[in-house]
């Protein structure tokens, strides 16, 4: 794996999205060969999808020809619910960017028969030609997506109840009622995940420290879901200084020593612009 | 696509750096149109996958929704009062007039006339829509005759009426159908003015208390029999005293039925109320705060002599004899000037507000999906830029012409 870590959220932010930025625009996109990207929600990318959102606003990037899936949706919330994993993507990225709403697949929580709508997910993204880039995060229980402890980590997207901790972690979002969170998703599985070209994870914040210790530091674990990527052969994990917190010293020392190495990924950025 | 109906092929119309009124907040965001109607662009992308057809960059305006005036008694010359054989020429000039101050929709106002007035005028004012003509007529304000004598303002003495004798049956007597009438205003003390408010608004009518000597007892009772309005607060009434606030003490009242609020009219160029009243008024009940600007045919024109019904009113610069208006357009502008209350509510008290009172919040006075997109383009300063109705530019200033 890659670790690289920043000094704080916004640069952590910043180094995602730069990475993101370049390697669609390395890929070169073009009518016939589309960039597929998976994307996460909830509070850690935020500040990522607003530097992609800079960056098409000033013209250097254009999503014109990226196809995006996200990695799950809540069951039974509505569509239009200001929590919704639709909400959330329509205002913190869609609507500010230049992607084809064709090209914008969310799992739909609502749907008649919820494992048929999954299987048609894992058939849309065979049918893209797989994931190039896919981005995530980690829950505090360790979980990727909604794949709570427990989940198998060769799974595929279906239907999961969620974990105490997720729901917990949830509740901020709708006014700290407990009763109010969606107990259900839809969710990529690990073995989706797994099977992505290469995979980003987005780490931010001390309360996810413990996690990414678990993930990166001890065994793949079924109870610790991001573990399963460090048999992935291209994995980078982005972080603030706050989610090493629970890492021995060697490792955040071995990887920062790199980090050199690591902003050549970075630097120079590319742009869409013409003569760049 | 998806769907065969011609609605869904019909152009997107995005309006892009822009904020938009919503919720009484000033939100950055953008406005979407279709069909005339301001549109859901996120059910738009996730259920038709479709983007905008064109894109309008807004310099970075305020959009707020069309201002809606419920008083207005005529202007550039024209007084509804007049029984001319070709009123509706006349309403159709002030309404394409209007569009300049960014009125998307207006009550045409008649002042105490003589029955026969009434019945030539009346049939000639219909509801109507806006559209590049001019300004929507949502119906018309009838001020009059049945007001108090000792608080008649412009009003003339010889054609005040009361229905004590025959109650509905002399509104009717007096003003002939009511189909085009959107509302009424009178005054409470009248004798049986109870079974005349609960007829009119039986009959779907908003009734106003004005004009009145009404006390805070009677004008309390009045709102129960179903009045939800007072014509220009402070104005011709009863002045608030603190042992009995008059009708001014609606605002404050908790003798109205309940989940109902009163809606008061407040003339705001600074002439009518002082600044200081108003802000009593606004801090006391911001909700029911409607801007309206009670515009005499004068209005636009320059000094001279002018009509009001059966009155001539002489106008000198901005004061106009017999109780007139100054002829400038008082809108949010003149409120917010006046340092009265915020931009948000100062633009709500011109729009929102009194959709609210005519009962058409869901289409007017929103930019809520679904509503009719009607809406002005503003400056900061709240100067008008554009005006649209049902989507469609119908107004534009100079400047922004190139």
């Amino acid at each position: 794996m890659r670790l690289v870590i920043l000094d704080n959220y916004d640069l952590a932010s910043e180094w995602a999205a730069k990475y993101i930025c370049n390697r669609i625009i390395q890929f070169k996109p073009g009518q016939d060969r589309y960039f597929t990207l998976g994307l996460p929600t909830g509070s850690t990318p935020l500040g990522c999808y607003k530097k992609l959102i800079e960056y098409h606003k000033n013209g250097d990037l254009s999503f014109k020809y990226v196809k995006t899936f996200n990695m799950d949706e809540y069951v039974g919330l509505p569509r239009n619910h200001p929590e919704s994993y639709h909400s959330y993507m329509w205002n913190n990225f869609f609507k500010h960017i230049d992607i084809d709403p064709n090209n914008a697949h969310i799992l739909d929580g609502n749907a008649t028969d919820l494992q048929a709508e999954c299987d048609a997910f894992e058939k849309k993204i065979k049918e893209a030609g797989g994931i190039d880039l896919f981005v995530g995060g980690i829950g505090p229980d360790g979980h990727i997506a909604f794949n709570e402890p427990g989940s198998s980590l060769v799974s595929r997207t279906r239907l999961k109840t969620l974990a105490m901790d997720t729901i917990l972690a949830n509740a901020k979002y709708f006014d700290g009622d407990l009763s109010k969170v969606p107990t259900m998703a839809l969710t990529v599985g690990v073995g989706t995940v797994m099977d992505a070209r290469e995979v980003m994870i987005l780490i931010t914040g001390a309360h996810k420290a413990f996690a990414l210790y678990k993930a990166i530091e001890e065994g793949v674990n079924h109870m610790w879901t991001v573990s399963a990527f460090q048999q992935h052969p291209r994995t980078i994990f982005v972080c603030d200084e706050d989610a090493t917190l629970e890492l021995r010293v060697k490792t955040v020392k071995y990887f920062k020593g790199l980090m050199h190495v690591h902003n050549k990924l970075v630097d120079p950025l590319y742009s869409m612009k013409e003569g760049n | 696509m998806r769907g065969g109906q011609d609605g869904a092929r019909a152009p997107v119309l995005q309006f892009t750096n822009c904020r938009i009124l919503r919720g009484q907040a000033l939100l950055r965001e953008d406005l979407w149109v279709r069909e005339g109607r301001v549109l859901d662009p996120e059910k738009l992308f996730f259920e038709e996958r479709r983007v905008a057809d064109e894109r309008r960059d807004c310099g970075g305006c305020i959009l707020a929704p069309g201002f809606i005036d419920v008083q207005i008694n005529g202007g550039f010359g024209v007084d509804f009062s007049q029984a001319t054989e070709d009123v509706g020429s006349g309403v159709a000039l002030v309404a394409q007039r209007i569009l300049s101050h960014g009125v998307t929709s207006f009550c045409p106002t008649l002042v105490t006339s003589p029955p026969e007035v009434y019945h030539k005028v009346l049939p000639q004012i219909p509801v109507k829509s806006g559209g590049p003509h001019g300004a929507g007529v949502l119906g018309v304000h009838l001020e009059g005759p049945f007001i108090s004598r000792e608080k008649r303002g412009a009003h003339p003495e010889a054609h005040l009426r009361s229905f004590e004798t025959n109650a509905f049956h002399d509104v009717l007597a007096t003003y002939g159908p009511l189909d085009n009438v959107r509302i009424v205003t009178l005054a409470p003390e009248l004798g049986r003015s109870h079974e005349v408010i609960q007829a009119l608004t039986a009959r779907g009518i908003c009734v106003s208390l004005g004009h009145s000597v009404a006390n805070l007892q009677a004008a309390e009772e009045a709102v129960q029999s179903g009045a939800t309005f007072i014509t220009h607060l402070f104005n011709a009434m009863l002045p608030f005293h603190h042992r009995d606030p008059g009708i001014v003490g609606l605002l404050t009242s908790d003798r109205l039925p309940p989940g109902r609020h009163i809606f008061y009219g407040m003339i705001a160029d600074g002439t009518h109320t002082n600044p200081a009243a108003l802000r009593i008024a606004h801090r006391a009940h911001p909700q029911g705060l409607v801007l309206v600007t009670d515009a005499v045919p004068a209005l636009g024109l320059g000094n001279g002599r002018h009509t009001l019904g059966q009155q001539e009113v002489e106008v000198d610069g901005l004061t106009a004899y017999v109780a007139g208006e100054p002829p400038a357009h008082p809108s949010s502008r003149g409120i917010q000037e006046s340092g009265c209350c915020s931009v948000e509510l100062a633009l709500e008290a011109a729009s929102l507000h009194p959709a609210q009172l005519l009962g058409l919040e869901k289409r007017k006075g929103t930019l809520d999906f679904g509503a009719d997109a009607d809406f002005v383009m503003l400056d900061d300063s709240l100067h008008v830029r554009a005006t649209y109705i049902s989507g469609e530019l119908v107004w534009q200033a100079e400047a922004a012409r190139q």
